[in-house]
């Protein structure tokens, strides 16, 4: 299984073997990484599931779609690695994959 | 002040669940008016889902929010039920007894209700202008920081900081743009959700000089006791600018927040409603919680849930509105009785 590693904003580091088919956000969830919230439960409409993917992996991960990059509007302190963790399936080339929580979910 | 409205059931929450209650209580002619926060029926499904696909519904091997929504208006229509959008209730209050419970409800509009049980299907809480987390942001609310305009007269001469990339936000830039000092409005891309119209007439302002559009983000507030004088927004660039600003108003979309539920003297676990599985009431006798507000041994958040337990909740609030009639169990397949009342026989 592919490996997903999260820092969270205070330095914590966990790495978790994340299911194939399944979202980074489904994968923090059910391992309790704090740090997302996941208000709506996966449907792209709010933003809690925020996170920086690191540089590295950025070009590796299909672009977010439109509905996405709207979403982001919605998250705070966004930058060029954020995404919404529901929007990324884990596959088995995310193998190593290294994320960021950010301080506070909108 | 408007009318006392007296009804049998006040339901609080125009989602799946809220408007199913309409149903099984209208089979046993109990007239329902529903509150909703929102300014349409179909709580989280219409508003934060609709176009979306939902496979669990029994009976519709796939079915969208707003397919669901709309197939729940046709089917409750026979029981006419009254809807109060864009209203929260603020206070229950309990007039009756255990016995023969009775409750006045009061929304933030003023309006008064009189009914006999309150079923809250409030699922999440009520939707509310979601606040982005800056810091020290709730020192300036209400003074400085907007998510609304009541009066556009107050926003007379003032510098406005509007924040955002939909259609609230380019709408209050239009409609205040006549009347501030200057509008600057700040988005992290220059992409905007709003319709196609706005935009374009935001952008005629900002080129005819009219108002200013920045691309970034705010970081940061600056001001003293409540009152802002800067923004300080982080643009494209990475750079920080301090830009002054006298108002500010975000539109970061919608949360849920449980809101005044808090104070109607029900138990709470967790900002959850705690209630018996035979009848989905609560501690306090006449109020039932229904949906994803209400929690108990084995709950599950479905929408079918709630459908079961609004079911369960008719049958003891019948006992409340009708104490002296005895209810007989029938199916809307067989019984005549329920036909006619289903407008079908």
């Amino acid at each position: 299984m592919p490996n997903i590693t999260f820092n969270d904003s205070t330095g914590k580091s966990q790495t978790i073997d994340a299911e194939i088919g399944s979202t980074v956000m489904e994968t923090a969830i059910r391992n309790n990484i704090p740090g997302i919230d996941a208000e709506c439960g996966g449907a792209c409409a709010c933003a809690t599931c925020h996170v920086y993917v690191d540089d590295a992996w950025i070009a590796k991960l299909p672009k977010p779609e439109q509905m996405e990059e709207d979403m982001l509007d919605f998250a705070y302190d966004v930058r060029p690695g954020s995404r919404l963790s529901c929007q990324i399936k884990v596959t088995a080339d995310l193998d190593g994959l290294v994320v960021s929580t950010p301080e506070k979910q909108g | 002040m408007s009318e006392v409205i007296k009804t049998d059931a006040v339901i609080v929450g125009a989602g799946p669940v809220g408007l199913f209650a309409v149903f099984e209580l209208g089979l046993l002619d109990i007239k329902c008016h529903l509150i909703d926060i929102l300014g349409k029926p179909g709580g989280q499904c219409a508003e934060l889902y609709p176009e979306k696909p939902i496979y669990d519904i029994p009976g519709f091997p796939m079915v969208t929010g707003q397919g669901l929504v709309d197939n729940l208006m046709q089917q409750i229509e026979p029981f006419g039920p009254q809807f109060h959008f864009n209203e929260m209730v603020e206070s229950v209050e309990p007039i009756g007894t255990p016995e023969a419970p009775l409750f006045r409800i009061t929304t933030d509009a003023g309006q008064v209700f009189e009914a006999k049980v309150l079923i809250i299907a409030a699922g999440g809480g009520s939707f509310q202008p979601k606040k982005p987390p800056i810091a020290g942001i709730d020192d300036y609310e209400g003074k400085s920081i907007h998510y609304a305009v009541r009066k556009m007269e107050a926003m007379r001469g003032k510098r406005i900081l509007i924040v955002g990339g939909g259609d609230s936000a380019l709408d209050w830039t239009l409609n205040l743009q006549p009347v501030a000092e200057r509008i600057i409005l700040v988005h992290r891309r220059d992409d905007f959700r709003a319709a196609p119209h706005s935009v374009n007439g935001m952008r005629d302002l900002v080129a005819a000089g009219k108002m200013d559009l920045m691309i970034g983000q705010v970081m940061g507030l600056k001001g003293a006791d409540g009152v802002l004088t800067h923004a300080v927004v982080r643009g494209a660039d990475n750079v920080t600018h301090d830009v002054a600003a006298d108002v500010m108003m975000p539109f970061f979309g919608l949360t849920m927040k449980l809101g005044p539920i808090a104070q109607w003297g029900i138990h709470l676990n967790e900002n959850l409603i705690p209630v018996g599985t035979e009848t989905f009431e609560t501690n306090v006798p006449g109020i039932f919680a229904v949906g994803d507000i209400n929690t108990y041994p084995g709950k599950l958040k479905l929408i079918l849930s709630g459908f079961h337990e609004v079911a369960l909740a008719a049958q003891k609030a019948h006992r409340y509105v009708y104490p002296d009639k005895k209810l007989t169990f029938q199916y809307t397949t067989s019984s005549t009785n329920l036909q006619k009342k289903l407008g079908v026989a």
